[in-house]
């Protein structure tokens, strides 16, 4: 019934694509604004937002209409929800005044930078897996927009052009704390990036057939995981998972992540207590929420990246590929075959685990103080990138010598 | 064609270079709008980068001349002035201001009355401390204590409520006494709520005093050492946190402090971080000291009998007796006559010594007040401590000296 579909022009078929994304990752982006409030209020002992609800003219709009369902309405007004809608609505709305003392043009264009990477790296980020019959032969597809076999040089080499937007709004903020967080914030984003390429390698030492054609392909990461060897195989390896044999790489990838999405203990660029708000103290209204959405998208890209190269993607557990599953629902499940359903499955897996690390994320943002700026350096070259060198030399020597 | 590219000479080189590279230092206002300014203070820094070479505390936007209202107002008409001192432990400053004036009217107060004294004295400490403890987290970053540290602090402003009918500007002491008596069953609630605190604070305690991140950014940041306390005047927490034990409650005891047991916990180096740990376990010691306050809690009256010409006598006798009336109209008017002379007294508050100086020249109100805040002392040694640091240690010992505006503009 999805048919049509594939008769539409590439074009329609691509815009279409990057719609669904774009529709899919904003909602999670502004649902996550809430999360944080939520588990931030819960790690903290009180309730959060919990009493806004779309007011008696709203009864007009669907969210006035859900809020006055029974049982229902009460519990999201619990949750949160329609405080979500009343901020989205605020940003929007609300007056945006640019300062009088900033250079315009690139206080304007800052927030749009910001959202351009995240937004585009999510291209080529996989989601899921489904089989597909080719030539009559059944192949395991994955779920993304591109495909291509530099994925993971794509996703830093776009990711990594976040920090113009946050240099840029210091700059040109014209304010000395702003000025001192885009400072801070260009520094760090670039030493933490030097420990994330290093630490990220040896999964594709992994893969890669020594001489053979190399790949850097997210996918490929996720199918060595399933057991399925293109590169080098070692029996005792069989569906493990990354970080049980690169639990070195997964935990620099995943420091260097906080660091480089800005979160705490890493919230240099911000560091609300000292520099106001760092590079946004001049931003407001639909600007800052901009900034804000962007954290929030580098947050779950991040964690995407991070689950794909060591936790397994759209696996659910160690030595249980998406294909074994599905073989064993479909033993209950008549329809469990149909790629559709497969695909389905394998994105709520792969989101599951999204939100365990983007509640990792804020549960340890909750929990630890502030390193202090030169300390973030110091950790970041005199320990981390040491740290992601000796790992790196380590799995190319180990690597080599299994190979032999 | 290669002439044509001209190398300058080395000299004029290196004086391009040094041109080129020459370096603004960037002034910077912190304050008095900032969030880890506690309050209106603001700092005039001088950067060279991110390293403070200058630190220039301006004060005086909390200014609202306690001092000369004190000048226009009977004695105990000043009492709810002095909740706005240390507005964060009001109860403190209220009895150490009705002890200076009680030493003016040479009035002695009876034992009941005293350990209420010492017991809401050493609430207030704990509150106070508590919300430093709290702010000290949010200012090196970690949020989640402040809020754990309120929700003791919610408990206690029920006690004082109960206590004062105010949660926050409590103004309970009178010269000469209290202004009520405690509640039935206060003092139980008190006991409960220090049992159940023990243990909450070690929780609090705990997600800072081992934490990594937390001791990189205290532990050797902010020094100062004995000498320089001692010169720069500080007291309280930050004077024991460089190594000196002075605390008034021991080494000047009132208000009966001398019956009670507790230690004066002393820091080793003087660092922001001996200085968090003492207002740990100076919370601690608080609860040792309302314990025993508590254990042996005197009957009798809560305010001293000599005190009857201060305090204004009873609505019903003011409306039947003639005398009364007239004892009334002139304590309303005039305020209660004190003798010629000059006191000073300091309590050991919080934030450290909270000093009264009064000069009566007889009649019903002060001829001069003085008030010796130790937020405003404490607050001195700032530019000497922060010379050389980071931005955001300036922060980190900020937040570890514990100063309210209030106090230090007065």
């Amino acid at each position: 019934m999805f048919d049509f579909y594939f008769h539409l022009h590439l074009i329609v078929r691509l815009v279409l694509q990057s719609l669904a994304v774009i529709l899919v990752l904003f909602p999670i982006a502004a649902a996550c604004s809430m999360a944080e409030r939520k588990i931030s209020a819960w790690i903290q002992g009180r309730p959060g937002p919990n009493r806004t609800i779309a007011p008696i003219g709203g009864l007009l709009t669907p969210l006035g209409l859900v809020g006055r369902i029974p049982f229902l309405g009460p519990f999201l007004q619990q949750m949160g929800i329609f405080q979500l809608a009343a901020d989205g609505g605020k940003f929007t709305f609300k007056e945006d005044p640019v300062p009088g003392h900033v250079n315009k043009f690139y206080f304007v264009l800052a927030p749009i930078i910001s959202m351009i990477p995240a937004l585009t790296t999510v291209v080529v980020v996989p989601v899921g897996a489904y089989f597909a019959v080719v030539d009559g032969v059944k192949v395991l597809k994955p779920i993304v927009l591109a495909n291509v076999d530099i994925g993971l040089l794509a996703v830093f080499a776009v990711s990594s052009l976040g920090v113009y937007s946050v240099i840029l709004a210091g700059w040109a903020s014209n304010s000395k704390y702003a000025f001192l967080g885009g400072v801070r914030a260009s520094a760090q984003l670039i030493s933490y990036e030097l420990s994330m390429t290093l630490s990220v390698l040896p999964v594709f030492l992994w893969i890669n057939k020594p001489g053979g054609q190399g790949t850097l392909s997210l996918f490929d990461a996720v199918q060595f995981q399933s057991g399925v060897f293109h590169g080098f195989s070692l029996a005792s390896l069989h569906g493990l998972w990354g970080v049980c044999y690169m639990p070195v790489s997964a935990f620099i990838f995943l420091v260097a992540l906080f660091a480089e999405t800005n979160r705490a203990p890493f919230d240099m660029p911000e560091s609300e207590s000292e520099l106001v708000a760092g590079f946004h103290t001049e931003y407001g209204a639909f600007k800052w929420s901009l900034f804000f959405l962007a954290e929030y998208c580098h947050m779950i890209i991040g964690s995407a990246v991070c689950i794909l190269l060591f936790f397994g993607g759209w696996n659910l557990l160690p030595w249980v590929p998406l294909a074994t599953l599905i073989d064993w629902l479909s033993h209950f499940i008549s329809f469990a075959g149909h790629p559709l359903f497969m695909g389905l499955v394998g994105i709520a897996i792969f989101l599951g685990k999204v939100f365990f690390f983007i509640f990792f994320f804020m549960w340890v943002r909750w929990t630890l103080p502030r390193f202090r700026y030169d300390q973030v350096m110091d950790l970041g070259w005199k320990k981390l990138l040491p740290l992601s060198i000796a790992n790196l030399l380590f799995y190319t020597l180990g690597i080599a010598l299994l190979q032999k | 064609m290669a002439t044509e590219f001209a190398f300058p000479d080395s000299a004029s080189k290196t004086d391009a270079a040094s041109q080129e590279f020459q370096t603004e230092k960037m002034s910077l206002a912190m304050g008095p709008s900032h969030p880890s300014t506690h309050g209106v203070l603001r700092l005039q820094l001088e950067l060279d980068g991110e390293i403070v070479t200058s630190c220039d505390p301006v004060l005086g936007y909390l200014h609202r001349g306690d001092e000369k209202i004190a000048e226009n107002m009977t004695y105990n008409q000043f009492v709810p002035y002095t909740d706005r001192l240390d507005y964060l432990a009001p109860l403190a400053s209220n009895v150490a201001y009705a002890i200076a004036v009680e030493k003016l009217a040479k009035l002695e107060v009876p034992a009941r009355c005293q350990a209420i004294r010492v017991i809401v004295s050493e609430l207030a400490r704990i509150s106070a401390h508590l919300l430093g403890l709290g702010a000290y987290g949010i200012d090196v970053g970690a949020w989640s204590v402040f809020l754990y540290a309120f929700e003791e602090r919610e408990k206690l402003y029920k006690l004082f409520e109960e206590l004062t009918g105010a949660r926050f500007t409590t103004s309970y002491t009178r010269i000469g006494g209290v202004a009520r008596d405690v509640p039935e069953g206060w003092t139980g609630r008190v006991e409960g709520f220090c049992e159940q605190f023990l243990p909450i604070l070690e929780e609090i305690l705990a997600l800072l005093t081992r934490n990594k991140i937390f001791q990189d950014r205290t532990v050797g940041v902010g020094i100062i050492s004995k000498e320089d306390a001692i010169a720069y005047g500080l007291t309280g927490p930050n004077l024991r946190g460089s190594g000196v034990g002075l605390d008034l409650r021991k080494d000047k005891p009132y208000s009966g402090y001398e019956q009670y047991e507790f230690d004066v916990p002393v820091g080793a180096k003087g660092d922001c971080y001996d200085r968090y740990l003492c207002r740990g376990e100076e919370m601690r010691q608080s609860v040792r000291i309302i314990r025993q306050a508590i254990k042996k809690f005197p009957a009798g009256a809560w305010y001293a009998e000599d005190a009857k010409k201060i305090f204004a006598p009873q609505k019903a006798k003011v409306l039947t007796s003639m005398e009364e009336l007239i004892n009334n109209f002139m304590i309303v008017t005039e305020g209660p006559q004190m003798a010629a002379g000059e006191v000073y007294f300091e309590g050991e508050n919080p934030k450290g010594a909270l000093g009264f100086y009064i000069v009566s020249k007889g009649g019903g109100v002060p001829w001069r007040m003085k008030i010796r805040s130790p937020s405003f002392c404490n607050l001195s040694i700032l530019p000497k401590v922060c010379q050389g640091n980071l931005v955001s240690d300036v922060v980190s010992i900020l937040g570890s000296l514990d100063f309210v505006m209030g106090e230090c503009d007065r």
